[in-house]
């Protein structure tokens, strides 16, 4: 599984870090960024993963798609 | 959008003498057609891999700051189905003229470029995009010489103005704002050589890098490498601003600061920091001046060369006086969009102001410390990591000084004879 995290849209409501904290890493404010810029997502974190998804009020986390993860981020 | 209306002007503009005849090349004014077709310019492409592997083996590295290699660029880039190739002249950082400058009398040679970087990918859609309007009309008059003189391009070409901001001419800004978008930064992944302009594979290119195509063309790759250094070849326009005056220069990489003074008839003693790659990197200290400009020796300083923008610090201005007026030139104009970033740099821009006026703590000190390392990367553009960089740099380069002004005296601070203004080093075109 592999996702992206848009931080230009991130409000700070830390649901992700509640269903998955060693995959979304909260500031001190609130706000999110993914502890593996990847993306990468281990299979024994997919569960919280998923669930932190569909629970982001403002749609934040995207999945990606095996066609979109073709490409490595160069950053 | 900056608090400052008076822009200090760059009037001097020279090559140094080992520049060559590449991007400044004594054009006394604005370089029309003519003069640009005498030189060579706009020649045919025999044979496009040819020129693509002469671009690689030039070593060229794009000079927008990332200063990553472009020729790899161009060919990811001609890999990708109906690619787009944007020439990025908006130039936000405010303490850099060069962009304006090619684009203002040279805009021939970033054509050119742009050319060539549309046969090398491939890409029909051509796009120049610049804020400022004098560039814009040098570019559109150009184009008007071209097609007056019969030349055809099997490519269309886009002019678009921006409002001049910071972030404007971040690559995803500039993809967003061409997709008729705000021009603001947005997240990776994808970046635009993936899915760009209408979600076509994207080539963000600065002039200045795109300026450099011709001359490889012109030169070949070993003609480019004859003057630089091995792992940042060819010359680049150095925008040097602050107290020792303005100026725009075409420098070799691999000269000092001292060396770019010495042939300036200044004195390098003067010097306290350097402000470097604009707003970017932050201050660097005196040890700097014998650092060769290129872009690995100043990384591994802990600095960055950037955009090739550099801030004279002279001793009669404090170096927590510059750097506090950097950061809350950060707070005011990023893209108030990541939370990180608004929070980050209005938390790090109070402790600085706080130095500045004697009212910070060793606590504050503390937190302006791990901020400048935890919130690295945590922005969606790179507008955080330089606030960081700033914050890093000062911390690292001037911490007796920091303590100093928290402990409530520094020496020229004191003497106040000279205020940092707000933006600092800001300068502009005559």
């Amino acid at each position: 599984m592999r996702i992206k995290l848009d931080r230009t849209l991130c409000d700070g409501f830390g649901l992700c870090a509640v269903h998955a904290p060693e995959t979304f890493s909260v500031d001190e404010w609130g706000y999110v960024s993914l502890v593996d810029r990847s993306g990468e997502i281990p299979p024994e974190h997919e569960h919280g993963v998923r669930r932190a998804l569909l629970d982001c009020p403002v749609h934040a986390i995207i999945e990606l798609s095996a066609r979109d993860a073709q490409h490595e981020p160069a950053r | 959008m900056s608090l400052t209306t008076d822009l200090e002007v760059v009037g001097t503009v020279t090559a140094h003498p080992d520049a060559g005849d590449r991007l400044i090349a004594g054009v006394p004014d604005r370089e029309g057609l003519d003069r640009y077709r005498a030189t060579g310019g706009y020649a045919p492409v025999e044979d496009a891999e040819a020129l693509l592997s002469a671009v690689e083996a030039s070593g060229l590295r794009g000079r927008g700051g990332a200063a990553f290699p472009t020729g790899t660029k161009l060919r990811t880039v001609r890999s990708g189905q109906s690619p787009v190739v944007v020439a990025n002249g908006e130039e936000g950082e405010p303490a850099s003229v060069k962009d304006r400058w090619l684009l203002r009398h040279r805009p021939h040679l970033v054509l050119d470029g742009l050319r060539l970087a549309g046969i090398l990918t491939g890409a029909h859609d051509l796009h120049v995009y610049v804020s400022d309007p004098a560039a814009e009309s040098s570019v559109t008059d150009a184009l008007g010489e071209v097609a007056e003189a019969g030349i055809n391009w099997d490519a269309k070409i886009s002019v678009t103005r921006v409002d001049p901001t910071y972030v404007a001419g971040e690559e995803t800004a500039v993809v967003r704002a061409l997709n008729g978008g705000p021009a603001l930064p947005q997240d990776k992944p994808p970046r635009p050589f993936d899915s760009g302009v209408d979600g076509r594979p994207t080539l963000v290119s600065n002039v200045e890098t795109l300026a450099n195509l011709p001359l490889i063309q012109r030169l070949g790759a070993d003609g480019y490498r004859a003057v630089g250094t091995a792992d940042s070849p060819g010359t680049f326009l150095l925008t040097l601003t602050g107290g020792l005056g303005n100026g725009l220069y075409e420098v070799p990489f691999g000269l000092t600061v001292r060396q770019v003074l010495t042939w300036l008839g200044q004195d390098p003693d003067q010097v306290r920091a350097l402000l470097m790659g604009g707003y970017f990197s932050g201050v660097l200290g005196a040890q700097g001046l014998d650092v060769t400009l290129d872009y690995d020796a100043m990384r591994q300083v802990g600095s960055g060369l950037g955009c090739g923008a550099i801030g004279v610090v002279l001793q009669d201005r404090c170096p927590v006086a510059v750097s506090a007026a950097v950061m809350a030139y950060f707070a005011r104009e990023n893209a108030q969009q990541c939370g990180s970033c608004f929070n980050g740099t209005a938390a790090m821009a109070a402790v600085l102001e706080g130095l500045v006026e004697y009212k910070a703590s060793d606590e504050d000190v503390r937190r302006l410390t791990y901020w400048s390392s935890f919130l690295r990367g945590r922005g969606a553009c790179g507008t955080l990591d330089g606030a960081t960089n700033v914050a890093a740099a000062l911390l690292r380069e001037f911490p007796e000084l920091v303590d100093a002004h928290v402990a409530g005296s520094c020496a020229t601070c004191d003497a106040g004879t000279v205020r940092v203004v707000d933006p600092p080093f800001a300068v502009g075109l005559p």
